[in-house]
């Protein structure tokens, strides 16, 4: 019996193209719609998480002032001194790696090219705390950074825009005016949440002090936390020791400030998933309204087919055949309308990820669940005209004009 | 009247409605039908032969009485019952013809088939000789609105008889058609009812037409006036 149903009725949505379209339109919309949001903001989830990580997972960055202005008037916090840097590195405990920052902005030249940039003063330790990675060529060697002298590792944008297509490694370019020896070119690190990563210059930081910056002053510390350790427990250490270190009194407001990456980590997922959600919620209800959309137009066809039902009742269908082909159908046509959202979806995805620069993960879940829902509002929408339609009596179906 | 008619009412009323506004169609009809009979069923608007029609063709039951229809008391069955019975024993031929519309000939055909669970093969071969009986083989893949009338009726009886059925009801098969195509229309029904054994229902209000039947049964006031021969018979 289920077979002749569904060759019933796959004959009567192959008869009615332009209906059985119009149909399923509202279907396809919604599940194309759910599935590009839900996907694209999986992405940008992960885009987020991938920004996060890449600031260097667990690192307490240690700055001057309040937050991340200066706050309120008065005078400029003082920087950090190289002798905190040895206080933390000596007196904390729970610290993988620290790396005193000081940074520059200035014009880098090349045979003629010019390219402003930024200029990362610090130390091999810088690596290690954000994770990054060399190329081609090579790290600071210990003796260059004592003596602080003129090399530089530079960023992919940097090399791209300064060298174009020369081989860097080994060149000499000038920065700020300065001649400087390239030992080494940065892996591509993309862009971030926080401007392009790829765009800088990283100079020892006593050579950036002595040339640029002109006293022995440390704008910032990153503090790489151990895995074994506990961030928090770490921060408030940190805090403690700096609390100290630049005579704040009790009851006083620090002067400085400690910022866990891992907190902007934990916020910016969980905005952009609560983000997801809500957008994924606004679409499941253009799916409903899809699926009111199919028990609308099969109410009406159901009327439009009264003759067609008194037929089929007359030359001897029961009343669950009937029933059983117009629930087939509702289903076939938004299973069908499920396919083809999925694959809007999937093509809309693919297109738009890179415009929103965030990355494509098709997620099987999300895929699946979509189209077990459009499925079960063929069911759910489709009985109501389904029964309807069998319930007729053959004699006034019949007469219908 | 012979010992066993394939149809038998006794005593059977039908009332519309319920109250003061209650309409009673038929009043106490009592009809036997012989099988391999050719009966018109004639009668005024209102006499009662539609409704009667109905109750023959299993599609409606009788408010009180008796109806024996190959020995099954139809009075006492349930809906889907009454649809088995018209998908085993019954084939339906109706004024509009009423063929699947952008559906072709022998998938129309082929209908009847298909809600008995038939095979695609079995579909093809029964549809098609039923096509071949009412003379439109070649017509097969063409949709109703490809054919005319004539052949719009032609394939309808087709349908109609694809299952081979006992009884053929038809509800003024040639209300829609000319004199040319309801002579030929007629002329098939009776080859059908002569050479395949089918016993045929007719409702008619056209006496031209009726005069090809076997008995002609005239219904007046809910009642059945009187009963004659037909004049080809």
């Amino acid at each position: 019996m289920l077979g002749t149903t569904v060759i019933l009725a796959f004959r009567a949505i192959n008869r009615h193209k332009l209906r059985s379209f119009l149909t399923t339109l509202g279907i396809i919309i919604g599940v194309a719609a759910v599935v590009t949001m839900v996907t694209l903001g999986n992405g940008a989830t992960a885009a987020v998480r991938e920004q996060i990580s890449s600031l260097g997972a667990n690192v307490l960055q240690l700055r001057p002032g309040q937050g991340f202005g200066r706050g309120g008037g008065g005078p400029r916090p003082p920087d950090f001194k190289p002798a905190d840097l040895t206080a933390i590195e000596n007196q904390l405990t729970g610290v993988r790696a620290v790396a005193p920052v000081v940074q520059s902005s200035g014009t880098a030249i090349y045979e003629g090219n010019n390219w402003s940039t930024t200029v990362y003063g610090t130390t091999s330790a810088y690596s290690e705390v954000q994770q990054w990675k060399v190329q081609d060529g090579r790290l600071f060697l210990p003796d260059e950074e004592e003596a602080g002298k003129s090399v530089c590792i530079i960023g992919n944008t940097v090399r791209t825009n300064l060298f174009q297509g020369a081989e860097p490694v080994g060149k000499r370019m000038r920065i700020k005016g300065v001649s400087c020896q390239v030992v080494g070119v940065l892996a591509t690190r993309g862009q971030g949440g926080f401007g392009d990563q790829d765009d800088v210059v990283v100079m020892p930081i006593k050579f950036v002090q002595r040339r640029f910056t002109g006293d022995r002053d440390i704008s910032q510390i990153m503090v790489a936390v151990d895995d074994a350790y506990d961030s928090a427990t770490v921060q408030s250490s940190l805090e403690e020791l700096m609390r100290e270190r630049r005579k704040i009194k009790a009851g006083d407001q620090d002067n400085f400030n400690v910022f866990d990456t891992k907190q902007i980590s934990d916020t910016l997922t969980g905005t952009t998933t609560i983000l997801t959600q809500i957008v994924g919620a606004v679409a499941a209800i253009s799916l409903l309204v899809g699926g009111i959309g199919i028990m609308n137009i099969m109410l009406v066809s159901v009327t439009e087919r009264t003759r067609e039902i008194g037929i089929r009742l007359a030359i001897g269908a029961v009343a669950r055949e009937v029933l059983m082909q117009f629930l087939v159908e509702a289903i076939v046509l938004s299973c069908l309308g499920g396919l083809i959202g999925l694959f809007l979806a999937l093509i809309a995805s693919v297109a738009i990820a890179p415009l929103m620069q965030v990355p494509f993960l098709f997620d099987v879940k999300v895929n699946a669940i979509a189209f077990l829902f459009s499925a079960a509002i063929g069911v759910v929408f489709g009985y109501f005209p389904a029964r309807r339609a069998a319930a007729l009596n053959p004699i006034d179906a019949l007469r219908h004009e | 009247m012979s010992v066993n008619p394939i149809i038998s009412l006794r005593g059977v009323t039908k009332v519309y409605g319920e109250g003061p506004t209650a309409f009673q169609a038929l009043k106490g009809v009592d009809l036997d039908i012989q099988q391999g009979d050719f009966v018109a069923v004639m009668g005024p608007s209102g006499s009662g032969k539609s409704t009667t029609m109905n109750i023959l063709g299993c599609l409606d039951v009788p408010t009180g009485g008796t109806y024996l229809f190959k020995g099954h008391h139809v009075e006492t069955l349930d809906r889907d019952q009454r649809a088995l019975l018209r998908r085993r024993y019954l084939g339906f031929v109706f004024q509009g013809f009423n063929l699947l519309s952008r559906t072709t000939a022998l998938e129309n055909v082929e209908l009847p088939l298909l809600y008995r669970g038939e095979d695609k093969k079995l579909r093809y071969d029964m549809g098609m000789a039923a096509l071949d009986k009412v003379g439109l083989k070649d017509w097969w893949d063409h949709t109703p609105a490809e054919l005319s009338g004539g052949q719009q009726q032609r394939v309808a009886i087709a349908r109609a008889i694809v299952t081979q059925p006992d009884v053929l009801v038809a509800d003024e098969p040639t209300g829609n058609l000319d004199s040319q195509r309801s002579i030929e229309i007629m002329e098939l029904l009776t080859d059908l009812n002569r050479n395949s054994g089918i016993t045929v229902l007719m409702v008619t209000h056209e006496p031209d037409m009726a005069a090809y039947a076997r008995t002609i049964v005239h219904f007046r006031d809910g009642l059945v006036e009187s009963i004659e021969e037909g004049v080809k018979a």
